[in-house]
């Protein structure tokens, strides 16, 4: 299918406007109008405005917001779902707004598979056929289609439930056959919709965990949403944080951490175990001129809660952070550590 | 004050002239299409027949098996079957095999024909909010209307026999299967209609993939539904002719044949409850994944 490396998605001035006429409505919106404004006035509701973003290939992509920040809607303008009232989405260097309904279809046959929140399975269908329904639509033989979906469902912990029904299974087996089903798809983007939102805490981690293994193997392009900052940080390469359908600040999760862009995101930081967020070379100081360097050493991009175990079995006082190759870059004491872990100032 | 105590109506003479008017064109038109009409429901004729031959020359033992074969297959349920043996060796045993065998075959090929044209109806309807809105009032007049009356034009058209009879059957018996097709769709939830089109499933795709297979416990309501409502109608159709187990019981009302009334209306019961037992059993069956709740 693609004869070269899968080119990213890139969303482009990205509006959406609910209402009778939406279109009336965006330069006004693009000149500065609130989303307050605009349904005061006009009685049209601001789903997203000027969405910017740049997702390269093999990258997980959270887009962390709370309900009402659009993320939903976002996630479904990717595969078009939802059609936008401006702006471009190009996956691959191809525009999705501006394809006709042929290759719409083709493009979420071939290019895209999503999980979704509520597991949204056939209830008539057991898990198998479940696992190979994005590749009976897309006219695959059915033993091929069961081939692959069975890979999928072993990958996943589901070996011996095929014959199952999706209500026999506890939510997060359901989940588990969501993404089976995506994965069988063997598509470059993978859209995951709150899809651990509905799930217990212990099995959510667990999910991340499945999801972490598996992209270490396939690097697809993962757009994940949820309104969880803690699954944001554990899964994002770039986290995207939404509020009232705009972008509030983008980075990687040390920058969210380290620099919350306003109040708002603060208010979320301050809840997070940053122990285990937070990167040692982020806090470390530079080596002392012919300092000895014989503490423990601990690779640049460890978390200080590693760092912290490493330094339980060991008498020194602080950790030497090294880069890959074994060269020292720094130095954090203990009380740094422990500070950077209880936020102290 | 004499409109106020005496509805103000048309003038005699041009209410009498409308309803000649409307009767003459009517038969006129009679008079110039029923022909063509009637060989346009040749086949359907020939097919009736055909079921009625099938039902009646058919020795009983055979016929009888092939409808605990049916109930077993459908239910899995012993006591259904047996229950169902029961009744036929009854109706067989008070004389009534042919006639009641005559019905079966009338009710069988109107439930098809219901199926065949209510499917598709119901299907579009889903589809189309401004169609459900047509269709829904016509529904409405097809089943309040009083039967006997739109017997008047088919038998002026058609003449007396078993074609009009199926077609007075099939108006009266298929509004519930166009409605309960209509409504199954529409429950269909929105959520797997996505990731049905998240995964860029054709419209096909989704009708057969999605939408009918979730549908199917509702609209099989629906054709049991329409089979009981084709029984109800036996005794009205037999008085155009329709041959079966209405025919005695139009003979007792005229008679004051007590018996032969009750007797065949016992068994017009008997295989209404064996149709709806195996119909309704099915229908659970199909729905089996759904009670296999995990919590």
């Amino acid at each position: 299918m693609i004869d070269h490396p899968f080119g990213g998605i890139k969303v482009r001035n990205l509006y959406k406007i609910f209402g009778s006429d939406p279109k009336a409505h965006v330069d006004a919106v693009r000149n500065g109008l609130s989303k307050t404004e605009l349904n005061d006035r006009y009685g049209h509701v601001l789903g997203l405005r000027d969405i910017n973003l740049e997702i390269p290939s093999g990258c997980i992509q959270v887009i962390m917001g709370l309900s009402g920040s659009g993320k939903s809607t976002l996630i479904r303008h990717i595969n078009r779902l939802i059609d936008p009232t401006a702006g471009e989405v190009l996956v691959d260097g191809v525009d999705v707004v501006k394809m006709n309904e042929v290759e719409l279809r083709a493009f979420r046959r071939h290019q895209t598979a999503m999980v979704f929140q509520k597991f949204a399975l056939l209830p008539h269908r057991n898990v198998l056929d479940n696992a190979v329904f994005g590749l009976e639509i897309q006219g695959f033989e059915r033993a091929k289609a069961v081939d692959v979906a069975m890979r999928w469902l072993e990958r996943v912990g589901l070996k011996g439930f095929e014959e199952k029904f999706p209500n026999q299974l506890s939510g997060g087996m359901q989940q588990r056959v969501g993404l089976a089903r995506a994965l069988a798809n063997d598509a470059p983007v993978l859209l995951m919709d709150e899809a651990y939102s509905a799930l217990d805490p212990l099995i959510r981690v667990d999910m991340q965990t499945v999801l972490l293994d598996i992209q270490k193997e396939i690097r697809k392009t993962i757009l994940f949403i949820t309104h969880d900052l803690d699954e944001a940080l554990r899964l994002g390469d770039q986290i995207a944080i939404l509020r009232d359908g705009e972008v509030i600040q983008q980075g990687t999760s040390q920058d969210i951490v380290l620099r919350p862009a306003n109040d708002y995101i603060a208010t979320f930081v301050k809840e997070v175990n940053k122990g285990r967020v937070v990167h040692v070379e982020a806090i470390m100081s530079p080596l002392a001129e012919g300092a000895a360097s014989d503490g423990p050493r601990v690779v640049a991009g460890t978390t200080i809660e590693e760092a912290v175990r490493a330094l339980c079995d060991a008498p020194p006082e602080s950790v030497v952070v090294v880069s890959e190759q074994g060269q020292p870059l720094g130095v954090v004491p203990f009380k740094q550590l422990l500070g950077a872990m209880v936020n102290a100032r | 004050m004499d409109w106020f105590y005496s509805f103000p109506h048309m003038n005699e003479d041009m209410l009498r002239l409308l309803k000649k008017s409307i009767d003459d064109g009517f038969r006129s038109f009679t008079r110039a299409w029923g022909e063509t009409i009637e060989t346009f429901f040749s086949p359907l004729q020939d097919f009736l027949v055909a079921a009625d031959r099938f039902m009646t020359q058919t020795p009983w033992p055979i016929i009888t098996g092939i409808i605990l074969l049916i109930a077993w297959v459908a239910t899995r349920n012993l006591r259904i079957v047996a229950s169902c043996l029961v009744t036929l060796l009854a109706i067989g045993y008070f004389g009534m095999w042919e006639d009641t065998m005559r019905t079966v075959s009338m009710i069988f090929v109107c439930t098809l024909i219901s199926i065949v044209i209510g499917l598709p109806i119901g299907i579009m309807m889903a589809r189309s909010d401004r169609l459900q809105k047509i269709v829904n009032p016509v529904l409405d007049v097809m089943q309040t209307m009083p039967s006997f009356v739109y017997l008047i034009p088919v038998v002026m058209i058609l003449g007396i026999g078993k074609v009009p009879g199926l077609i007075a059957v099939v108006i009266y018996a298929i509004p519930p299967m166009i409605r309960l097709t209509d409504l199954g769709i529409r429950l269909v939830s929105k959520e797997l209609l996505e990731a049905a089109d998240a995964f860029g499933a054709s419209h096909s795709q989704k009708l057969f993939k999605v939408q009918l297979p979730l549908a199917l416990p509702t609209i099989m309501a629906g054709i049991n539904q329409t089979i009981m409502m084709a029984l109800a109608m036996v005794v009205v159709a037999s008085m155009i002719g329709v041959q079966g187990l209405g025919q005695p019981v139009l003979k007792a009302i005229a008679n004051q044949y007590f018996t032969l009334g009750i007797f065949n209306g016992l068994a017009i019961v008997g295989i209404a409850i064996i149709f709806d037992r195996i119909s309704q059993a099915y229908g659970r069956r199909l729905q089996k994944h759904r009670e296999m709740a995990h919590d």
